[in-house]
């Protein structure tokens, strides 16, 4: 019996490792499409996006049925916990990717600031890395590096507030930048959400090896701090 | 947590046709089984997958047991019982009079619910049945107790003791023997009637496991000794309740969002 269940979790695991690359894609493609203002591209990350959805449905479905049907108890019901809410954090995220696109598809010959662009450019590049992280510490069942990739979303936030400030600092300057950063403001949180989601990722990575349901990088700033 | 004593509908059924894609191996239509004038199954017509695992639920003397004797002439053996309706096996009614059950019984074999090895070496146990079959060739006796001690997962463990008594054997490896020897004569289908109720847990993963290999080569019906076992290892599984099937239709549907109130209840250990 063991086999048959084990060879079920294993197809769950590459399941969810092929939907984790591709929301990694999605991140990616959408920031580029963003940065480059590429409406084609933001257009196939929000059509891919369904994918993304379905693999979360099908994956879900399939940790449902498992427990309905195995009724896995200690490590084996944490495997399937773990992949039923990551999936979940990793479909937010694919969410947040097609929030980006659509920023891109909204802007009509905004005056650009290429400064800021590169800072989100970059912001982005520390995501799809954290992403990439996540993922294999889930694969190889690490929580040090997990906490680790929890670790490296607090300069994902600073990064976040240092747009932030650079746009405020830039329309107070040029009004004629006030549109356009405004869709910074809102992309960089986007991807500092998504940053959110990995750290999500990396709590159930703990939760999975522990047992224990613990909140990582706990970070309420208040308005002052912005 | 209390059981909620409730009163279900059991008027209502659900009997789901095979897909497209799964061919039936053995089907039975409007079967009844009396036991003098007790009627025990009232008219059930289920079809069963090839090369698939479909498991009997029900509370007891729902007539599962009853049901899975009838589909290779079991209750033949039983005085006083009548058995009505078709058993269709290949095309034939296998209920009608003229067939031999014998020959019936050899496409169609059984396993118990308690390991019930002739007190016989290992590979007599085996080969016994195949040489009242009239095979007499130590080659091909040979052939068949390895083949069928590798498709019930026991060969690597008795190998080298093929001429020890079966008796010395583990209740598992007991099972897994009683499995290997119903599966020398080459059945179609493979009845096992809560072959899992007198072993270990570990014994029993192992007969489970077993079954999900075999069910490449043959079809399988159960009767399971839990709901939790019917879950584990079924394609299919039809509920029975006094006599009747209410349910049938693929395993995760019924563990997940049955059709009827009925089995919700029962599977979820609300009834029966």
């Amino acid at each position: 019996m063991r086999q048959a269940y084990e060879e079920e979790l294993k197809q769950l695991n590459i399941s969810f490792f092929r939907m984790g690359r591709l929301v990694n894609e999605a991140i990616y493609k959408s920031v580029q499409a963003f940065v480059n203002h590429d409406k084609e591209l933001a257009k196939i990350v929000i059509e891919e996006d369904e994918k993304i959805n379905q693999m979360e449905h099908d994956l879900e479905q399939s940790c449902i049925e498992l427990i309905a049907l195995q009724q896995p108890v200690t490590t084996d019901l944490r495997k399937v916990i773990t992949v039923m809410k990551a999936c979940a954090d990793l479909e937010r995220m694919g969410d947040h990717a097609v929030s980006i696109a659509k920023s891109t598809i909204r802007v009509k010959g905004n005056k650009r600031v290429y400064e800021i662009e590169e800072l989100i450019s970059q912001m982005a590049e520390r995501v799809k890395e954290m992403v990439h992280s996540v993922l294999d510490a889930y694969t190889v069942d690490d929580v040090e590096q997990a906490k680790a990739v929890a670790e490296a979303d607090k300069k994902v936030d600073q990064m976040r507030r240092d747009i932030h400030a650079e746009c405020i600092e830039w329309i107070k300057q040029d009004s004629e930048v006030v549109v356009g950063s405004t869709d910074y403001m809102l992309v960089s949180t986007y991807i500092e959400r998504i940053g959110d989601y990995v750290t999500n990722i990396s709590e159930w990575i703990l939760y999975l090896k522990t047992g224990e349901i613990v909140e990582l990088n706990t970070h309420h700033h208040y308005p002052e701090e912005n | 947590m209390a059981v909620r004593p409730i009163e279900t509908d059991v008027t209502k059924t659900s009997i789901k046709k095979l897909p497209e894609n799964l061919t039936g191996v053995i089907s039975t239509e409007d079967l009844h089984v009396y036991y003098g004038d007790f009627e025990a199954i009232k008219g059930v017509s289920l079809e069963f997958p090839k090369n698939q695992i479909t498991a009997l639920i029900g509370p007891s003397g729902s007539a599962k047991s009853t049901y899975l004797r009838s589909l290779n002439r079991m209750n033949d053996e039983i005085k006083g019982a009548k058995v009505t309706g078709k058993i269709l096996y290949k095309g034939r009614d296998i209920n009608a009079s003229d067939v031999d059950v014998y020959s019936v019984r050899k496409q169609i074999g059984m396993v118990f619910q308690r390991p019930n090895p002739f007190s016989k070496s290992i590979y007599e146990n085996i080969a016994f049945a195949l040489k009242r079959h009239g095979i007499k060739d130590k080659n091909v006796l040979d052939e068949a107790v390895e083949t069928s001690l590798k498709q019930a997962a026991l060969w690597d463990q008795v190998k080298d003791r093929l001429h020890e008594s079966a008796i010395g054997m583990s209740g598992g490896q007991q099972q897994r023997l009683c499995i290997a020897r119903a599966i020398a004569l080459k059945p179609d289908v493979l009845l096992l009637d809560e072959p899992a109720s007198a072993l270990d847990p570990i014994s029993t993963a192992q007969v489970e496991e077993t079954l999900l290999e075999l069910k490449e080569n043959y079809s399988i019906v159960i009767v399971p000794h839990n709901m939790q076992q019917a879950s584990r290892i079924s394609d299919y599984t039809a509920f029975f309740h006094l006599g009747n099937v209410l349910e049938y239709d693929e395993t995760r549907t019924v563990f997940t969002r049955p059709a009827i109130q009925a089995t919700e209840d029962y599977v979820s250990g609300h009834y029966g």
